[in-house]
Formats: structure tokens, C-alpha cells, sequence
């Protein structure tokens, strides 16, 4: 068989998986980058001990509780505390003052992961004295990283890079005051999330659910195709304040999407984009 | 004198490249050398630090005839040279634009050369030209394999010429690539291959 067969035959299997992905568990993946799903379907595949796509396809059709573990495979990314320190700079410089203009300020944080870049937005709003009034809504597709979000428990070798971060990116407490340590791992101060709604949200899927005055989703349009990226931006656009402030990764850009218009550039190479 | 590179007809529509230990002087030959009517997109992995911004765009744009590039998500690979950004994979779409992610570093490293090396090895298969240089890592040799898998071409610089032998040695090891020779005759066959020869 040639390899362009071989290809082509995996792909086949990838769209047919994400379709009963779909009609049974009701997770939408089909609009997700292939390059990315094509790894991260090979890695769930030896993992889950499958020799092709179809055996995956019929184990969690008919051993449901397969697809949690599938699922792990297909949506977690672990990111760091205050990764891109610059980003979050320009947050706590120039977005928090706007924010501190509005009596109850509400984040809205889409894709939260397992809740690192939470706990940063929660953690400059404490530092500016915004903490107390404001509303941060998490959201994920992933109840376990929700779960992991919520606990607030992390490796206890990964504050080193957090606490680097946290300083680079203006932090003004000593960043040990935020969390305990036992065991190798840091459990982070539940008055950070006092503030915090965890909640399954999908991107894909779901509609506006709050009128918010900031969103932060990093990392995540990056898996998606570009219809889905449209979905994604309009639901934030439809969710800001005018004025509302949208915040992406690094690699992302609005440059691409059709709503572009309903952006301005703000700190446009920091990622930090405006409702007009 | 350049050996013919291939037993069968092909056209070449995309370069991928992958460097690390010894990065910036084996692409600082190579990268000069291709002439500015280019029509292969040459797209390059190379290990950087993760919290440092990468400087070789600037460094190589005032080298080249091409425009060196970093690519952002969903752009489509048009001609030029373009270098993935520190801390996140590079792929390559199935109607040929970027897509990059932030999964875990592959090899140790993100970006990884496999990962780019492989993702294209699916999408352009025989149209693929794959290019492994110095390197002090393993990355770059199961995509190499993949990349011969797929039909594509492999070329690898000289181990015994390579500032770091490690990462072209595992890419002959892994992949038995057509081309093994020095940096100066690496440059002459993607000149060729850039202008639509062989």
C-alpha cells in the first residue's frame, strides 16, 4: 500500500471517529485542526492499546467509559502561570485600570485547562485591590480539567517557572504568599477563587452565557479551523461590553477572522484587542 | 559535482528543515544561497529557549534574497523562508497553511522537528524535501523515516562536517536519506530543487 493510500485511509478513520465522537458523547471536534488531532489521535492510539482509528472508534462506542481517558488525549494542554509574562504585564498596566472603572468587573477566562491561567488573572486582580469585586468565569469542555482547575493543586517543581513568571510579569507580593506546599505539590489559596464560576463551557457548541468586560482565550483557537475560530470570536464579540477587551496567544491573530471589524487593535503584539 | 538526487521524476513543493547545536552557522550557508525567484516555501524548526524571542528571523532577513518569515497560525505557506516561533510545534494543514500548538515538547523540544517533519510528510508526500542538520538531539529522525515513508526526499549534512554529529547521524540511521554531503553541496540541491529542478 503507498503511503499516500495509508494517509488517506487514517483520515477517513479520524472523520469517522470525531462523527461518533459526536452523536454519541456530544463533544464536537469535527471543526479542530487535523494536524493536531491526526498526534494526538496516534498518541491516545498506543496508549489505549488500538492498532487503527476504527478499533479506537468501536472501544468507546461500546466501553463509553473509554472516552473520559480518550478524552484526556484530545482536549488537555498544560500551561504555566503567567506563561507570556509581557501579555499579563499589559493586562495589570493597561487593561485592569479599565476594568477598576466598572463597579463589578467580570473575565471571562474560555478554555481554562486546568485553571493555571485562572489563578494569574485572579492573582493581579488581587494585587490591584480588584479581586474582592470582580467575577471570573472559567470554562472548559474538559470536567476533569474543571475538577483540577477547582482544586488548585499543582507540581510543586513548576512554582519555580510560575514564580519566575509572576515576578517578570510585575508581580507585587511574594508569589509563596499564594499558595501551601505538602507532599511535592502547592495547593493554591482557595480565597483565589472565592470569585471564580467554574463551568463546562464548549466553544463549539454553546452560546453566550454572560455580558463580560474582558475574555482571555490563549491557546486554544489555535486548534481549531477557521470556521470554528469564526464561531469562537463571535461568541466573544457577542459576550463583551463595548469596549470589552479581548486577550489571544501568542500565535493567534484576529487578522484571519471575518470579525475583525468588530475588533480594534489595542496592544496588538501583545494579543490585547478591543471591542469597537 | 551534485549526484542526481532522484531515480524517478518528481517536483518539489515544499522544504522542510530541521537544526539545532550548531543552527545558526550551518543555516547561515545554507539559507544565502537560495535565489530570491524561489518557488518552494523552505519552512525551519530550530531548538531555541523557550522564554526568549527568537532573533533569527531578524538575523537571516538581512542574509537572504527571500523574505524570512515567522508564521502565525492558519497562514498559508507561500514562498520564502519561514522560521517556527520558540515554545510552540509548527504543523503544516491539509490545504496547506500553518497550524501550530502548544502539546507537549516532543524529543525535549517545542518546536520539534518531527512534528514538523511528519505533519508535512502527510500532507505533500512525494512533493516533500526534507533537510536534517546539526544537531546534539535525536529530533528530526523518526520524521525523517516518515518523510520516506510518504515518498519524499531526505537529505542529510555530512556527519563528519556537522558542528553536532548526533541529530544527522540518528536521521541516516532512521531514514536512509538520498543526499548525505556537506553544507556547499546541501546549498547547490536546493537551489535546484527551489527552481523546480530536478
Amino acid at each position: 500500500m503507498s503511503g499516500d493510500a495509508r494517509s488517506s485511509a487514517f483520515e477517513i478513520e479520524l472523520r469517522l471517529l470525531l462523527e461518533a465522537i459526536f452523536l454519541r458523547f456530544h463533544y464536537d471536534f469535527r471543526s479542530y485542526s487535523m494536524a493536531s488531532l491526526r498526534r494526538r489521535v496516534t498518541a491516545a492510539l498506543s496508549a489505549l492499546g488500538c492498532e487503527t482509528v476504527s478499533a479506537l472508534q468501536e472501544k468507546i462506542l461500546h466501553q463509553p467509559e473509554t472516552f473520559t481517558a480518550l478524552l484526556q488525549y484530545l482536549t488537555v494542554q498544560v500551561s504555566d502561570m503567567f506563561r507570556d509574562p509581557a501579555f499579563f504585564l499589559a493586562f495589570r498596566q493597561h487593561v485592569v485600570p479599565e476594568l477598576a472603572t466598572y463597579p463589578s468587573p467580570r473575565v471571562w477566562i474560555a478554555g481554562a485547562s486546568s485553571g493555571e491561567e485562572v489563578y494569574t488573572v485572579a492573582i493581579i486582580l488581587a494585587e490591584e485591590g480588584l479581586l474582592d469585586r470582580a467575577l471570573l468565569y472559567a470554562t472548559d469542555i474538559n470536567p476533569d480539567a474543571i475538577a483540577k482547575a477547582k482544586a488548585g493543586v499543582y507540581a510543586e517543581e513548576r512554582i519555580p517557572t510560575f514564580a519566575a513568571n509572576h515576578r517578570a510579569a510585575g508581580g507585587k507580593q511574594p508569589f509563596e504568599r499564594y499558595y501551601t506546599s505538602a507532599y511535592g505539590h502547592a495547593a493554591f489559596d482557595r480565597k483565589l477563587r472565592d470569585r471564580v464560576v467554574f463551568a463546562d463551557h464548549s466553544l463549539a457548541t454553546d452560546s453566550v452565557f454572560a455580558e463580560v468586560q474582558a475574555v482571555t482565550c490563549r491557546n486554544v483557537l489555535i486548534y481549531f479551523d477557521r470556521t470554528l475560530q469564526e464561531r469562537a470570536v463571535g461568541l466573544f464579540r457577542d459576550a463583551l461590553s463595548r469596549r470589552g477587551f479581548l486577550g489571544l496567544g501568542a500565535m493567534e491573530s484576529l487578522q484571519l477572522t471575518k470579525q475583525s471589524s468588530a475588533f480594534e487593535p489595542f496592544l496588538p503584539e501583545l494579543k490585547w484587542y478591543r471591542r469597537s | 559535482m551534485v549526484p542526481p538526487l532522484l531515480s524517478r521524476p518528481r517536483e518539489t513543493e515544499l522544504v522542510v528543515v530541521g537544526a539545532s547545536a550548531g543552527a545558526v552557522d550551518a543555516l547561515g550557508e545554507l539559507l544565502p544561497a537560495l535565489p530570491a525567484d524561489a518557488r518552494v516555501p523552505f519552512v525551519v524548526v530550530v531548538h531555541v529557549p523557550p522564554s526568549k524571542p527568537s532573533l533569527l528571523v531578524d538575523l537571516f532577513s538581512s542574509k537572504c534574497a527571500l523574505a524570512v518569515r515567522q508564521p502565525f497560525d492558519k497562514q498559508p505557506i507561500e514562498p520564502g523562508v519561514w522560521i517556527a516561533a520558540p515554545d510552540y510545534h509548527l504543523l503544516v494543514e491539509r490545504d496547506r497553511t500553518f497550524a501550530v500548538s502548544i502539546d507537549e515538547p516532543v524529543n525535549y523540544s517545542r518546536p520539534s522537528i518531527d512534528v514538523l517533519f511528519e505533519s508535512a510528510a502527510v500532507v505533500y508526500g512525494r512533493a516533500l524535501a526534507a533537510v536534517v542538520l546539526t544537531g546534539a538531539s535525536r529530533d528530526g529522525a523518526a520524521g525523517a523515516r516518515k518523510v520516506r515513508a510518504e515518498g519524499g526526499l531526505v537529505l542529510v549534512q555530512d556527519p563528519s562536517e556537522a558542528e553536532v554529529d548526533v541529530m544527522p547521524r540518528a536521521a541516516i540511521e532512521e531514514s536512509t536519506p538520498e543526499l548525505v554531503a556537506p553544507l556547499a553541496q546541501l546549498a547547490q540541491a536546493l537551489r535546484d530543487i527551489s527552481r523546480g529542478r530536478p
